[in-house]
């Protein structure tokens, strides 16, 4: 399967789609950059090309990692499979 | 869209020093564009330039919009942007228009100094037509003197490069940020001269920044800098910095907060190439070849206006949603990993490497691909902004003025 997703650290809770068509209910494939691995996750939501997926269950308040980094805070829960975005998550600082 | 010729692969095990065809100029720098500029030193002089480089063909006029009753550091940096421009080593002559000759002539001194053409002219006391007939007479002689320069062959080590990224959304820190950075430590060693900035999209990743340095001093310089950039933004923030940072543009690609943009940011300086300097904006180098931060704002004319400024001949700058930024004398060269993008705005891509997100191109591969292509624009081809005509030529103010 060509990759869909991709993840740049093993320590991320998101991945980032890189194909144009990912469907609710659809069941894709990622590139996790850091070891050259695989995962998988099911999509809840339809998520536009550039755009995160979580990668695991997260909670209102959780800190969002993505390059093995903190990026933000969840301001909603949201699901593995979910579109992670402003929806949902916003910056520490501002 | 640039294809990259069989060559790539054999330069990539053997990259010597990256020969190139610049011209040479007088102080022994060396450009890769030979523009003759019209200069105004302040917004009331730009009808008289744009009117010489109308007359005069194969000049360029760069109106702008400051240039009166600024003050302090301000002024300072006015200065410094202006005489910067006129002596970066894409410009053979130079041509300076102002309202007054004072000022006019600071410019013209500092422009000057690099022994290349330059002439002032002063607009009070001789009205708009006389001066844009004197100020003609001589930008003719300027541009059939430099239209006779030829190029000779140089080398990366004389080589500036700048880099910047634009409307980036995810694709640019996944692949087009980090393919610029795979250049940087590939040309740093071979002792190009390399500069990246904006201070503020380094925003949850300067304790990253910090690590980078070569010395503790560098680090140090950057802190002060970052610290003075986070004060000036608390002051007068909005809660989300008016969808300002990160842009519209960068949400619509998925773009969450700027710490995210800053990591993708923070890719285009590669993994092993430490910078040696902080530099204020416009600053020109002084501690020979390596990696520079420049403080600038991460909008981006501004921002490579400055590079410009600096002296800084070539830039790199890598799109998400399609940023279609120009400069008037230093070529900006796009990459974009965005398929989206490659796609919908290919006038102003000159290098797709969304094949990196499909696992067809490796970034090493990038990497090889945007110096063929940076080579290829340093020996004269166009780059797509330069093809498109965009100019943009944008000061940085600091404060209002007095």
């Amino acid at each position: 399967m060509a990759t869909q997703f991709i993840v740049h650290d093993k320590k991320d809770t998101v991945g980032v789609v890189v194909v144009e068509d990912v469907k609710t209910g659809a069941t894709i494939e990622g590139w996790v950059m850091e070891g050259d691995g695989t995962v998988k996750v099911k999509a809840l939501k339809p998520v536009p090309l550039g755009h995160k997926i979580a990668l695991v269950d997260m909670k209102k308040g959780d800190t969002v990692l993505k390059y093995g980094h903190d990026i933000g805070r969840m301001v909603a829960d949201a699901r593995k499979g979910d579109h992670i975005h402003v929806h949902n998550m916003k910056t520490k600082r501002w | 869209m640039a294809k990259a010729p069989a060559i790539v692969k054999k330069r990539s095990r053997n990259v010597g020093k990256l020969p190139f065809m610049g011209y040479r100029r007088e102080n022994g720098r060396v450009g890769i564009r030979n523009h003759v500029i019209i200069l105004p030193l302040d917004d009331l002089s730009n009808a008289a330039a744009e009117a010489v480089a109308n007359n005069i063909k194969g000049t360029l006029a760069l109106p702008h919009a400051y240039g009166r009753l600024q003050f302090g550091e301000d002024l300072a940096l006015h200065f410094r942007t202006l005489i910067g421009t006129g002596c970066n080593a894409n410009v053979a002559a130079v041509v300076v228009i102002g309202i007054e000759p004072g000022w006019t002539g600071r410019v013209v001194e500092g422009i000057a100094k690099t022994g290349k053409p330059v002439q002032g002219f002063a607009i009070e006391g001789n009205g708009d037509l006389r001066t844009i007939e004197k100020a003609s007479r001589v930008a003719q002689q300027f541009v059939m003197w430099a239209t006779e320069k030829q190029r000779e062959q140089c080398t990366i080590d004389e080589l500036w490069v700048s880099t910047k990224c634009g409307e980036s959304d995810t694709t640019s820190g996944l692949a087009s940020c980090p393919t610029v950075g795979n250049l940087i430590d590939k040309v740093d060693p071979l002792g190009a001269t390399t500069c990246f900035g904006e201070t503020s999209e380094l925003t949850g990743a300067e304790k990253e920044m910090v690590k980078r340095a070569m010395d503790k001093k560098a680090a140090d310089k950057f802190m002060t800098v970052f610290n003075a950039y986070q004060d000036m933004i608390n002051r007068h923030k909005t809660s989300d910095l008016s969808e300002s940072q990160p842009t519209k543009g960068n949400i619509a690609g998925g773009l969450t907060t700027i710490e995210e943009k800053a990591f993708g940011n923070f890719q285009k300086i590669g993994h092993k190439t430490k910078y040696i300097d902080v530099l204020g904006p416009a600053e020109a180098p002084k501690k020979g070849a390596g990696l520079y931060f420049m403080d600038t704002s991460s909008a981006a004319a501004e921002c490579v206006t400055l590079q410009a400024a600096a002296g800084f001949v070539v830039h790199l700058f890598p799109t998400g949603q399609g940023n279609v930024i120009g400069n008037p004398i230093e070529p900006v060269i796009k990459l974009t990993a965005n398929p989206k993008t490659a796609r919908e705005m290919p006038e102003h891509i000159d290098l797709d490497v969304s094949g990196i997100l499909r696992r067809e191109m490796d970034l090493d591969e990038a990497g090889d691909r945007l110096i063929d292509v940076m080579i290829r624009v340093c020996n004269g081809r166009y780059t797509c902004a330069e093809a498109l005509g965009h100019r943009e030529f944008v000061m940085t103010k600091l404060y209002p003025s007095a």
